[in-house]
């Protein structure tokens, strides 16, 4: 049997286990509860490994599989299907969800031992694994809309998962309105492309979509730009950003999968997935590329000035978020899809690792308050080392390296890239590298300033995910070596059965010893300067805090470049003052008007009768005199 | 005479539910039933509608009774069907019926619970008729039949300002009821006195050849009548009044089933009978759609009493259906339908749960909220479908009809579109509101056994069912209205004539 026809079991299962857990999950013991949650997810890694295996060995016809389940609707031939569509690119992203899902899940199992809401936990989490797998898998942009929204209602509703601290609702609340910004110019996007084509099938608008529209055409531009601010919106990029930060209110499992691995990436997916109308509409490339780099860097230094543990990571993930815009916006696709799945590895086993951290330090985020956890926590240390060693990109030794190198080099040799492309991406990558190990030298180094509550270490659950994601912050490389070296990619090989190799321009490639040389440099300059400035002299930071500047600085980047406090003047405030301004509707006061009116003239007549004859009388004597006036003289 | 039935079925109900009080309950559930069970029947045996003939404009009718009434008038009494109407009667049965269980446990109906239950048969007797009848002045009878029970559920079993919420809703239904009167009169004199036969039905008024100026009139009686009645903006002042003073059972028939009485009123007559009068009115009723979802919208988010809340977000969609209709454009024609159903569904839901929070609380003030999900998490995560069904979450039924009805819309006027989209982000912003705001944060008291009750339970499981089948399998919906959706389409651009062209917009017009 063609394995292939099982592929709509692998959203079946996380599927099903969010029903069972959300109709009886009240009534199951936690056990039950952790293998029907751990459990979906495993059998939907497994049919996905199985598959991919068979995907590698024996590709189907085309590079792609498609199966249709049912027809959504039909509106006058305009019919979007319920349909899966797996290529090389939906299979390197379903492996990712499902496999590094499957990690988090059992992890979860442990972290999150002990919580009232065990059952809700999981069947969120597995909503959200089968809705990023529609995501992924969907044939036509209306099921892939479907999926787009419920991802970001998972991640509303785990943000907010500890229900009982206003904060926490305040921070779901944030995500879900400021990606829904984003969504709302994407599904206008969808209106066009629904007006243009009459469909909305990825495959045929990608087809038809270069006869419609020459490169540069109206039409394509305010697509491929709709269709960005969604991307934006969902992968926390310029201007949109704002929300992943205050999103580390959930717990770290959760940030894990969700705002680092797999639902943050989803724009660059849907970038990946209609890269046609990107080659299109050369000026809206070139945008993504700009948004990443600035992303990258705006990101990179606010991460320099956090405190939290995980908001450190969060900035790190919208920073590294960028580097695959980057890519994006100067063609490198595949090069974009290859760091989408180093990250996933190397940040979601940073997150896991700083869970287990703040487990032990009991909640405690402050990474100043932490401190020589080297020692108790061994196996913590060294994969969380690793797995900052990628992100860092230690030449080499680690998966990180292969990844964010090829970016580089593609953002100076692509004929989409250029000098200061690459220049920010460098700048960023060093900046990368400073905090990176400022968060491990500060965690895990120095002198232990919290004695250690409950070491999870014990915890076999946590610790295989923390051990496999941790080899594979360093092997995960292995399958795209740069060009110089030798001509071993399978990787770019597999994907360019679907998304289109990156021109460069000529004479490139031989340059590419000399970035490298560069970056390794670079890479270990930082190292040793934040180890001075960490663990050697850390009064030099100190020092330099307490000037006026330093304390400006730290101030600005520690808030994000401000973005929270300029949103709040330009749009929330006056929202807010709108619906205030006007809370009993104005447009009822003129009806009341208009009924006050009239009791008033009714009021004011019945006061004429008084019963007063004289009155009377005297009406009556005013009344004929008005008549014969008028009689007399008009 | 399965119609005829139907009908009869909900009056002799009510009138047996009033003189035997202790059953009424009993009473009511079996009449609805009942009928909900002839008119699945009659859907079900229907599953592929009645292709439309281009020789007439009349639609292939699935089920037809027609008695005299008044000769002399040429009135009579006239039901018919065709796949809108019945998908419009299985609605309003289902909801009905729904409607029923809810008030089970409502403590206001535990007084005169026999009346009660006659008001809320006949109630759902004149919608059913409104749906069904193809005669216009009976079309006008079960117009007015819905006001009186619906006047007398919320003046009778309503909240504390019951008295001023049913006599606004009475005056504002009732005075633009009038112009409607009026509007009927003059067709029925004007189309008399062109073909010398003076009749009421509907098939003999479609096609007429009203002057282009009185037509015009004509439509604005019909209009004003609806837009009060759904109600648009600025016609809406009735509303937060009486949707919060309703008793529950009340209000879900008000604002899930009166209001599709409007859009259903402008689908089947309004635009039929005054084509070129319509389009010539569209771009002013796009704008006034627009502006009621962005108004109501605003006015949701600013509340802080939730069936307020929930009474102008109901507001806000309407104002979708208004855009979908003038837009007339079938995607858009096929998302109000749509809409009408999913909205339904989903406002009843909300409607029940502040029914039942009321139940528990005496109040609906959302600053007494807080914290519920610790209490009742079957009633939060009931509560959640609802709410993501009302900020349009794709795979509920709203996310389909709000997609439809604005790309449909965005085919002629891209700005408007635009605009209307707005209303996405701020449904989801006031829409949160009900959730965070009484299901999550702090609690404020202790609630014992305060979960769903089993009927409660089941009445909350056959709403989700329906608005995720909504969701995710629309076909059924679809199929049965597009019979009636094509011709209305094609009726509207037949009649364009080269006079239309400069006096009326298509394309981009609005703003250029």
């Amino acid at each position: 049997m063609d394995v292939f026809h099982l592929l709509w079991l692998v959203p079946t299962f996380p599927l099903a286990g969010f029903l069972i857990l959300a109709l009886f999950g009240m009534k199951m013991p936690s056990r039950a509860i952790a293998w029907t949650g751990t459990l979906s997810i495993g059998l939907a890694a497994l049919l996905t490994l199985w598959m991919g295996l068979h995907f590698l060995t024996q590709p189907p016809d085309g590079h792609h599989y498609r199966q249709v389940l049912w027809t959504w609707f039909d509106v006058n031939g305009f019919a979007p299907t319920i349909a899966l569509y797996l290529d090389p690119l939906s299979l390197v992203y379903i492996f990712v969800i499902t496999f590094v899902g499957f990690l988090i899940h059992l992890y979860s199992t442990a972290f999150m031992r002990g919580d009232e809401g065990y059952a809700r936990f999981f069947a969120f989490m597995n909503l959200f694994v089968f809705s990023m797998l529609v995501l992924v898998l969907a044939d036509n942009l209306l099921l892939l809309y479907l999926g787009w929204e419920g991802v970001g209602l998972c991640s509303f509703l785990l943000i907010g998962f500890w229900y009982r601290d206003p904060a926490n609702g305040y921070a779901a609340r944030k995500a879900f309105i400021v990606t829904r910004i984003g969504d709302t110019a994407f599904i206008i996007g969808l209106f066009l492309l629904v007006k243009q084509f009459h469909t909305l099938n990825i495959q045929d608008i990608l087809m038809q979509a270069p006869g419609v529209w020459a490169v540069g055409a109206t039409g394509a531009f305010w697509a491929a730009l709709l269709l960005l601010g969604g991307a934006v919106g969902k992968s926390a990029q310029l201007p949109l950003q704002t929300w992943l930060p205050d999103a580390m209110a959930g717990p770290t499992p959760v940030s894990a999968l969700i705002h680092a691995a797999t639902m943050v990436t989803a724009g660059v997916y849907l970038i990946a997935r209609t890269h046609v109308l990107y080659s299109l509409s050369p000026a809206v490339q070139s945008l993504v590329a700009i948004i990443g780099v600035l992303t990258l860097l705006i990101a990179g230094f606010s991460a320099l000035a956090q405190h939290d543990l995980k908001r450190i990571l969060a900035y790190s993930t919208i920073s590294q978020i960028g580097y695959m815009f980057l890519a994006l916006g100067v063609g490198a696709w595949t090069a974009a899809v290859f760091h989408f799945m180093i990250h996933a590895f190397f940040k979601a086993l940073l997150f896991l690792g700083a869970g287990a951290v703040i487990m032990a330090m009991e909640e405690e985020h402050d990474i100043f308050k932490m401190g020589g956890l080297r020692k108790k926590m061994p196996m913590t240390y060294w994969t969380f080392l690793a797995a900052s060693g990628a992100l860092a990109a230690i030449p080499l030794i680690t998966a990180g390296f292969y990844s964010k190198d090829l970016i580089l080099f593609d953002a100076l040799a692509s004929t989409q890239g250029s000098v200061y492309l690459w220049l920010g991406g460098f700048v960023g990558a060093f900046i990368t590298v400073l905090y990176t190990f400022r968060m491990v030298f500060v965690t895990f180094y120095g002198e232990q300033k919290k004695p250690i509550a409950h070491n999870p270490e014990h915890e076999r659950a946590m610790m295989i995910p923390l051990v496999v994601l941790g080899v594979l912050s360093i092997v995960g490389g292995w399958v795209e070596l740069p060009h110089a070296w030798a001509h071993f990619t399978p990787f770019s090989h597999l994907l360019e059965t679907t998304l289109p190799a990156t021109t460069l321009k000529p004479g490139m490639e031989s340059n590419e010893w000399w970035l490298q040389l560069l970056t390794a440099v670079i890479v270990f300059i930082g190292i040793y300067l934040t180890w001075v400035a960490y663990v050697k002299k850390p009064a030099m930071v100190t020092a330099w805090r307490e000037t006026a500047f330093g304390r400006a600085c730290h101030q600005f980047f520690y808030k994000g470049w401000m973005f929270d406090q300029l949103y709040d003047v330009l749009f929330v405030k006056p929202v807010v003052w709108l619906s205030r301004i006007d809370e009993h509707d104005f447009i009822d006061y003129l009806y009341e008007g208009f009924g006050r009116l009239n009791a008033w003239i009714h009021a004011g007549f019945s006061r004429t009768q008084s019963g007063y004859l004289r009155w009377y009388l005297l009406c009556i004597a005013f009344g004929l005199l008005f008549i014969f006036s008028l009689i007399l003289f008009v | 005479m399965t119609l005829t039935w139907i009908l009869l079925i909900l009056l002799i109900g009510g009138v047996l539910a009033w003189i035997f009080s202790g059953w009424s309950r009993w009473i009511a559930t079996l009449a609805v039933l009942i009928d909900l069970i002839l008119a699945l029947q009659l859907w079900l045996t229907h599953p592929i509608m009645p292709i439309p003939q281009h020789t007439g404009m009349v639609p292939n009718w699935i089920a037809e009774t027609q008695y005299h009434w008044i000769p002399l008038l040429g009135a009579s009494f006239h039901l018919a069907v065709d796949g809108f109407s019945l998908l419009m009667l299985v609605l309003t049965l289902f909801i009905g019926l729904l409607c029923v269980w809810i008030s089970w446990h409502d403590p206001v109906t535990r007084e005169n619970t026999g009346f009660f239950h006659f008001h809320l048969l006949w109630l759902i007797a004149g919608i059913a008729g409104v749906f069904m009848a193809m005669d216009l002045l009976l079309f006008y009878f079960f117009w007015e039949l819905m006001l009186i029970p619906m006047f007398f559920l919320i003046s009778v079993w309503g909240g504390p300002q019951r008295k001023k919420a049913s006599l606004k809703f009475f005056l504002f239904t009732q005075f633009s009821g009038l112009f409607m009167l009026i509007a009927i009169l003059a067709l029925y004199l004007l189309h008399g006195q062109q073909t010398g036969q003076y009749s009421f039905d509907y098939a003999d008024l479609l096609g007429n050849t009203v002057s282009r100026a009185m037509a015009g009139w004509l439509l604005a009686g019909f209009l004003l009548a609806f837009l009060v009645k759904l109600p648009a903006f600025p016609f809406h002042s009735w509303l937060p009044d009486a949707y919060t003073q309703s008793p529950t059972g009340g209000v879900a028939l008000l604002a899930g089933l009166m209001s599709k009485t409007a859009a259903y009123g402008m689908l089947r007559f309004a635009l039929p009978l005054f084509p070129e009068a319509a389009r010539q009115f569209a771009p002013v009723m796009v704008v006034l759609g627009v502006a009621g979802i962005l108004y109501g919208a605003k006015l949701a988010y600013a509340q802080t009493d939730l069936k307020r809340l929930i009474a102008f977000s109901s507001f806000s969609h309407m104002g979708f259906i208004l855009l979908g209709i003038f837009s007339m454009q079938e995607l858009a024609y096929q998302g109000v339908v749509v809409e009408m159903v999913a909205h339904a569904i989903s406002i009843t839901g909300l409607f029940f749960i502040a029914g039942m929070l009321q139940a528990r609380l005496q109040t609906t003030g959302l600053d007494a909220m807080g914290g519920f999900w610790e209490y009742m998490p079957r009633m939060g995560g009931v509560t959640m479908v609802f709410v993501m069904a009302t900020l349009g979450l794709p795979g509920l039924g709203n996310f389909i009809a709000e997609f439809l009805i604005l790309s449909g819309t965005y085919q002629v006027h891209i700005l408007w579109a635009v605009l209307a989209s707005l209303g996405l982000i701020a449904s989801m912003i006031y829409a949160l509101v009900i959730l965070q705001r009484v299901f999550h944060g702090k609690s404020r008291q202790s609630l014992s056994q305060a979960d769903l009750k089993p009927l409660e339970g089941l009445v909350m499981a056959c709403l989700i069912a329906a608005i995720v089948w909504v969701g995710i399998y629309p076909q059924n919906v679809i199929r049965s209205v597009q019979p009636v959706v094509q011709q209305l389409k094609q009726v509207v651009d037949h009649r364009q004539t080269a006079v239309d062209q400069h006096l009326t917009w298509n394309g981009y017009t609005l703003l250029k």
